[in-house]
């Protein structure tokens, strides 16, 4: 069976400095992946890589088998791959709704097909129907990683990259948000969950792979991995287990 | 009433430098580019429709048909071949391409049109005036205003309500994250910029049919519609106007002070509105 996302040797640089060092990653249909690995190991970099916001070869991303690396990003997403950045990134100044518009148009501007609506997104997150009107900027963080998500969804993706979307929430927000995977999924649209929380991590993806300095170090099940091995995986050899 | 006929002046004054003033809105105040060659496509553009007019024995207004295609051609072309190149989150590189844009444009323009002053034949429109309430208003001015007036709405409406309008807006908000939504910001910002030297077109027009250009008037509009925005506050475009309006009544009424303190009394406002509210009249103060 082909990947639907696969990374090949995928060497990213900024600028002199190099910060992937040859990554090999395959993302399979309808599956969701885990991405671990300690501040600065890479994963962000990866991700973005992917998505066409660094320079990289051709051959190095392969969408469906199609080489795809370093085309342009709003190209990446026609193609049906979207992100949820780190840093949410929303366009402040800007209410909810128009946040959301802007995916919804673009897809509709590229013939996008898929089952994202601002009804359903509104079920899946009932507040932002809320906080349609109030400036994105005003929203809590949960509130405005909801707004990212869907924002991401509206593009109606085959594959969906979300980077860190827990980062700085309360534990019960985390919760709630974490509750809507399942139905991303459902949809058949495949993921890569990049997660500082090993825990979380495990119990929302299928498969998952650690990184350190810019290389993979671990890959498997989820639910067979060892915490020994992830701790090995997470410092490198010869460190403290956890 | 000598005041108030400087108000009802300056207001109609105000409606010119609206004109100029809203490409420089959308492409200061929105995308946060620095066009120094924003006053030189003006007179550019004057100058092409005074000839134009001269050579094919045309009207004001089919001369605005044929000038406003061509600014947005113009627009377009200047965004594609050199802003699309030097945008991005540094507002030094496109000041500096501009700077040169706009030396070039000057001495392309004194090269073929000479250093002499021009303008536009009316066909008598603009002499003709109304009086209101006892005090004589030009048509022409007035339709400047109604004019300014029409475009100031379009633009708002279009940047608020359309698919086109929000892709602008994001794109300006974060290009890299406009890009992951599917948005193509060079696209995007070509159209911007055709609609905002497109909008110049207008303004070429009115102003050649107003009073007289010369190749070297562009620095002083520049000015103008720099002050407008800032005092209306960047990102509003009904703020772009209202600076405009602000502007036009300063310098009208420092006018009827004293002839020669009236661009000054407008500098001097401008000042004062940078120095008591930085952001602008409508604009948000930077948290
Ligand atoms: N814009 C940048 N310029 C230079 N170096 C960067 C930049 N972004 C990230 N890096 C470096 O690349 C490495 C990987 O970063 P990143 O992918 O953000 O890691 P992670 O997301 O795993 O925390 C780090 O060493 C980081 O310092
Ligand atoms: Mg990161």
């Amino acid at each position: 069976m082909t990947a639907v996302l696969s990374t090949h040797g995928l060497v990213a640089r900024y600028g002199d400095f190099q910060a992937l060092y040859g990554v090999d990653i395959e993302l399979h249909q309808g599956e969701a992946v885990a991405l671990i690995g300690a501040n600065g190991a890479g994963k962000s970099t990866l991700l973005r890589s992917i998505m066409g916001l660094l320079p990289v070869g051709r051959e190095m991303v392969l969408l469906h088998g199609e080489p795809v690396g370093g085309t342009a990003t709003d190209r990446m997403v026609q193609k049906g791959v979207a992100i949820v950045p780190e840093g949410r990134r929303l366009f402040t100044g800007m209410s909810v709704e128009d946040n959301l518009r802007v995916a919804i148009d673009q897809a509709a501007r590229m013939g996008a097909k898929g089952g994202w609506t601002l009804p359903r997104l509104h079920r899946l997150f009932p507040i932002l129907k809320e906080k349609a009107r109030a400036p994105v900027q005003s929203l809590s963080g949960g509130q405005q990683q909801m707004v990212a998500i869907g924002r991401a969804l509206l593009c109606q993706p085959r594959v969906l990259l979300c980077d860190e979307i827990s980062l700085g929430l309360a534990p019960k927000v985390i919760r709630e948000i974490y509750a809507a995977l399942p139905e991303i999924r459902a949809t058949g649209t495949a993921m890569i969950v990049v997660e500082q929380d090993v825990g979380l991590a495990r119990s929302a993806s299928d498969r998952l792979y650690c990184m350190l300095e810019g290389r993979v170090t671990l890959t498997g099940r989820s639910a067979e991995i060892t915490r020994e091995q992830i701790g090995k995986a997470y410092f490198g050899a010869g460190h403290a287990v956890v | 009433m000598q005041w108030f006929d400087a108000l009802v002046q300056g207001i109609l004054l105000g409606g010119m430098y609206a004109q100029y003033a809203l490409g420089m809105a959308l492409m200061f105040g929105v995308m946060r580019i620095v066009n120094i060659s924003h006053g030189d496509l003006v007179i550019l553009l004057s100058l092409i429709g005074i000839s134009i007019a001269t050579a094919w024995g045309l009207g004001p207004l089919p001369v605005l048909v044929v000038l406003v295609p061509l600014a947005v051609l113009m627009g377009w072309v200047l965004q594609k071949a050199v802003l699309n190149r030097v945008v991005g989150s540094d507002p030094l590189p496109s000041l500096i391409a501009t700077f040169g844009l706009s030396i070039a444009l000057q001495n392309l323009m004194l090269q073929i049109w000479s250093a002499n002053s021009r303008s536009l034949p009316g066909h008598g429109i603009e002499s003709q005036s109304l009086e209101i309430g006892g005090i004589y208003v030009g048509l022409l001015p007035l339709i400047v205003l109604a004019v300014a007036t029409g475009l100031t709405w379009c633009l708002d409406l279009t940047l608020k309500r359309t698919r086109f309008g929000r892709a602008l807006r994001a794109a300006s908000a974060d290009v890299e994250a406009a890009a992951m939504t599917g948005i193509n910001p060079r696209a995007v910002y070509a159209m911007a910029t055709a609609a905002a030297v497109g909008i110049l077109g207008f303004a070429a027009v009115f102003q050649a049919l107003r009073s007289t250009v010369a190749p070297a008037d562009g620095p002083a509009q520049l000015i103008y519609a720099f002050e407008a925005v800032i005092i209306g506050g960047m990102g509003t475009v009904w703020g772009a106007f209202v600076g405009s309006m602000v502007l036009g009544i300063s310098q009208a009424i420092g006018f009827r002070i004293d002839p020669g303190f009236g661009v000054l009394a407008g500098h001097i406002v401008f000042l004062a509105v940078l120095a008591s509210r930085p952001q602008g009249l409508f604009g948000k103060a930077l948290s």
